[in-house]
Formats: C-alpha cells, sequence, structure tokens
C-alpha cells in the first residue's frame, strides 16, 4: 500500500475521549456520514418523469 | 380440500402471499422516496458479500493475501460488509422513526432486528478469520471477554476452525433464513405507510 492512503492508514488510530467516552475519529465519521446519509434520504425528493409520475 | 400437509400448506400460502403481492409491479405512492429504499440497497449489498465470499472460498488465503485478483476480491467482499451495515442502519433509522411495527407488522420488525443481530455475529467471526496479525489480536482480545461472561468453552474465537466454520457456514445460514423471511413479510404485510398517512388508508393497513 502506497501513497496517502497509506500514510492516512499505517498508523494507531486516533482516539477522542471524554470522561467515559471513548471514540476512534474513524468511527466518529463514519456515524456521521450514516446521519448524513439518512438526513438526505430524507429530504432529497424522490425523481419523478417527465409525466410528472414518481419513478 | 385433501387433507395431506401439502394441500394444507398451498391453500395457507395462496391466501396469505398470492403470486401478485409476491412479485407486485406497482407501490404505494409514499414508498417514493429515498428513504425506502435502504431496504433493497441491503439486500443488493449482501448478495455482493455472498458472490464474493464463495470466490473467497473457493480460491483460499493463499489467494486472497498474494495476487491482486486475491486482494481486490478480499477488499470487495469486506467494503460490500461495510455498506452493507451503512445501509442496513440507515433502513433501521427510517423504520424506527416511521414506527414500521404498525399495522400487525411486528413479526416484521422482529426478524429485522434478528437479521441485525445474525449480521454483527457473522462480521465478528469474518474479522477472527482473515488469518492476518489483525484477527490474531482481535481473537486474542475478545477470548477475555467471552472467558469473562463464561461462554469461552463454547465460542472459542482462537479456534480458527470453528470461527471459519461458523462464518462461512452457519451463521450465513441463519442470516440468509432469517432475511428470506423478513423479506416474504415485507412482501405479505405491504410497505408500512407513513403515520400521517395512516387516517387515509383505513382497511390497507395491516393486510
Amino acid at each position: 500500500m502506497t501513497g496517502w492512503i497509506a500514510d492516512f492508514m499505517n498508523h494507531p488510530a486516533t482516539y477522542l475521549k471524554s470522561g467515559w467516552l471513548q471514540i476512534s475519529v474513524t468511527n466518529l465519521l463514519v456515524i456521521i456520514l450514516m446521519l448524513a446519509v439518512f438526513a438526505l434520504a430524507v429530504l432529497i425528493p424522490f425523481p419523478k418523469d417527465k409525466d410528472g409520475h414518481q419513478k | 380440500m385433501s387433507e395431506m400437509w401439502t394441500a394444507k400448506l398451498r391453500t395457507k400460502w395462496q391466501k396469505n402471499l398470492p403470486i401478485e403481492k409476491l412479485l407486485p409491479d406497482d407501490q404505494p405512492a409514499y414508498v417514493a422516496s429515498w428513504i425506502y429504499v435502504f431496504g433493497v440497497l441491503t439486500l443488493s449489498a449482501l448478495a455482493m458479500i455472498i458472490f464474493s465470499g464463495i470466490i473467497l472460498a473457493f480460491e483460499g488465503p493463499a489467494w486472497y493475501h498474494t495476487s491482486h485478483a486475491g486482494k481486490f476480491t478480499n477488499s470487495l467482499h469486506f467494503w460490500s460488509v461495510q455498506l452493507f451495515f451503512v445501509f442496513m442502519v440507515v433502513h433501521l433509522w427510517g423504520k424506527f422513526w416511521m414506527a414500521a411495527w404498525r399495522g400487525n407488522r411486528f413479526a416484521t420488525w422482529a426478524t429485522g432486528a434478528v437479521a441485525f443481530v445474525a449480521s454483527i455475529a457473522t462480521a465478528f467471526t469474518g474479522y477472527l478469520v482473515q488469518t492476518n496479525f489483525d484477527s490474531q489480536w482481535i481473537s486474542f482480545e475478545a477470548k477475555d471477554g467471552f472467558n469473562s461472561v463464561g461462554v469461552g468453552a463454547w465460542f472459542t474465537v482462537t479456534n480458527l476452525g470453528q470461527m471459519l466454520l461458523l462464518h462461512v457456514a452457519f451463521l450465513p445460514l441463519i442470516l440468509g433464513a432469517i432475511t428470506v423471511v423478513h423479506v416474504l413479510m415485507v412482501r405479505k404485510r405491504g410497505v408500512v405507510p407513513p403515520i400521517d398517512a395512516e387516517a387515509t388508508m383505513v382497511g390497507e393497513v395491516g393486510r
């Protein structure tokens, strides 16, 4: 594995800690990504065809 | 009517799940939303996991640790699992917030929940059978957890043979069976309507 991916992945994970809560930055990013996908799935209108019918 | 169990089963199946419900060609208007897409996205990811997993099983670790095609297929299997869980979690959130157990759909909700748990077990045994230093580290951490709750004698996570058979045989069979039942339940009851649409759907809900 070479390049920026190797630089990004070939070291121990960075952790955020606040009292009892500890989470890796990667896991936090994945959770934020899932929340963003959920919000977009609810908010973005589903495409319609040219006659106005739902596809 | 014949008293044979085959005839009884056929009659019950045709009453509860006729072919029009099993293979529908239209859906209610409220299904035209991106949030309703995540169930089938989860199934698509599962299909890719099974497809890549079968190739990995036939070729073996000596292939998928060394050759370019093997590493690609190995990565395809891994990233399909990541997408599978992302899609399944968004599907779960969507169904939770629309209270998808309404309209006599408790069994649909329950089989989905059990499929989620079975998926976690399948994924975790997958991490244990990578046959690399990562899986060695994970198994030695996991054994302490299992021993601390007293089940280490049944789930020996450092036993590669046991974990491999659980991952490629037992757990996929369980997950596959639950998934089939879950999809049949969805087809039988229909897709749950939005909460504010229920009042206009009297007679429809709970079919």
